[in-house]
């Protein structure tokens, strides 16, 4: 690849990465002596994790999608799920709408048709998703869930590959529904960009806390981009849509401004 | 001769189990090689060098939830569908550690320790009834027929009235 454009993957976080670039990981590709401090300090040396918008490339990185270059430490890394990596994770913060279906994520899709043993579901990526009617929480052969067509649906990928149709299922691992499955009556659903669910899903996020001082309210986020609020009038429930659509640019200043004036009233 | 005889036999028929007791261990291990050979042969191979294991570093990790540590999507608030609220802190518990023993008190809150033990003290009779004897359960009743005996005295007193003539 451009072994000339190719730089230190740690020089470049937090700046635009371009797709085709090439990221260097230090103690790969370069001198051998580097290679061997690494290896000698034996328990700091740990997997990486390349995130979305990266792919493995030989010893280095390659960039596939154009964003910010993020990276997360290993100590971060140890206190999550995955404590087995130890090397961080790099990823691109990108931009964009279109969803593409991706292994373990939460989403919600639509009911489109019902076909024998499976549902389809719209998840707004590029084909429709299959869930077995068996992929329920205390489901089984005599006992259907009761879906119909134009439900939605909160569920999981647990297939999700670029060469196969995606598949679903409300339960997880020990067969429990944790949440999942058919998303109540009434309530509202819109759709924004991707970028936004991720900063409204992150750990340190204060606009849902914010709103949620306003009066009681539900909420399903899913990682494709909808929304699904529900809150005791319709008048409430447009008014949350309504400010977390725009939150996406506003300010926190802004964004508190709103929150007050709507507190007051 | 009698082995002149035997090497004539053809080796398929060699190979069946009843002549297997009979073989000296020089033909038989013979017949096992040639096994071998014939099912190696049957074996395909691709005519590549052999592809050197290299350790990965690196690994490849699609969803941004495990990067960014996203939290879980569903959420409500003010007490508008509980059970998602205690789904929320089941969820989430891995990052707020201090917000879960406030509202993990405020939960506790709703069924009182007394209530609880109400409830129990009716079920502690149902079931104990269920792993007793018939002629266990007999006198477990007995004490309580007495306390229930004022208040429906018809039950005891069905005895057989000798008709007066």
């Amino acid at each position: 690849m451009a072994g000339a454009a190719a730089c230190l993957a740690e020089t470049r976080v937090g700046q635009v990465v371009m797709p085709g670039e090439a990221l260097l990981l230090p103690g790969q590709g370069e001198a051998d002596g580097e290679r061997l401090r690494l290896t000698a300090t034996g328990p700091q040396k740990g997997r990486l994790i390349c995130g979305p918008g990266l792919r493995r490339g030989g010893a280095d990185l390659l960039v596939t999608k154009c964003g910010l270059l993020r990276y997360r430490g290993p100590s971060a890394q140890a206190g999550s799920a995955s404590g087995s990596s130890s090397g961080g994770t790099y990823w691109v913060d990108s931009q964009q709408k279109r969803y593409v279906p991706v292994k373990g994520d939460h989403v919600i899709g639509i009911v489109t048709a019902k076909a024998g043993d499976i549902f389809k579901l719209d998840v707004g990526g590029s084909e429709q998703a299959s869930l077995s009617y068996l992929a329920f929480e205390g489901a089984t052969k005599r006992n259907r869930p009761n879906v119909q067509v134009g439900d939605l649906i909160y569920g999981q990928f647990i297939v999700a590959n670029k060469d196969m149709e995606p598949e679903m299922v409300c339960i997880d691992s020990s067969s429990r529904a944790n949440g999942m499955g058919v998303i109540g009556q009434d309530g509202f659903l819109f759709k924004v960009s991707l970028g936004l669910i991720r900063k409204l899903l992150a750990p340190d996020c204060e606009i849902i806390w914010d709103l949620g001082q306003l009066y009681p309210f539900e909420l399903v986020l899913g990682m494709n981009g909808r929304i699904w609020v529900k809150a005791k009038t319709v008048q409430q429930t447009l008014i949350l849509a309504n400010v977390l659509e725009a939150c996406e640019h506003m300010t926190a200043e802004q964004r508190k401004q709103v929150i007050t004036k709507l507190l007051e009233n | 001769m009698a082995r002149d005889v035997k090497s004539k036999l053809s080796k398929n028929l060699l190979r069946m189990k009843f002549m297997q007791r009979g073989l000296d261990s020089e033909t038989k291990k013979q017949l096992e090689e040639e096994e071998k050979k014939i099912i190696s042969e049957e074996h395909w191979f691709l005519d590549l060098p052999e592809l050197k294991e290299k350790e990965s570093l690196i690994i490849e990790e699609r969803s941004f939830v495990m990067c960014e540590d996203l939290r879980y999507g569903r959420m409500s608030f003010k007490g508008f569908n509980p059970e998602v609220e205690k789904l929320m802190i089941q969820m989430n518990s891995r990052y707020k550690t201090e917000d879960i023993k406030e509202e993990k008190n405020a939960m506790e809150a709703d069924v009182s320790d007394e209530e609880m033990a109400r409830r129990y003290e009716t079920l502690v009779g149902t079931i104990g009834k269920k792993f007793l004897k018939k002629r266990d359960r007999h006198v477990l009743q007995d004490p309580t027929e007495d306390e229930s005996s004022d208040r429906r005295p018809s039950k005891v007193k069905k005895v057989f009235l000798k008709p007066q003539d």
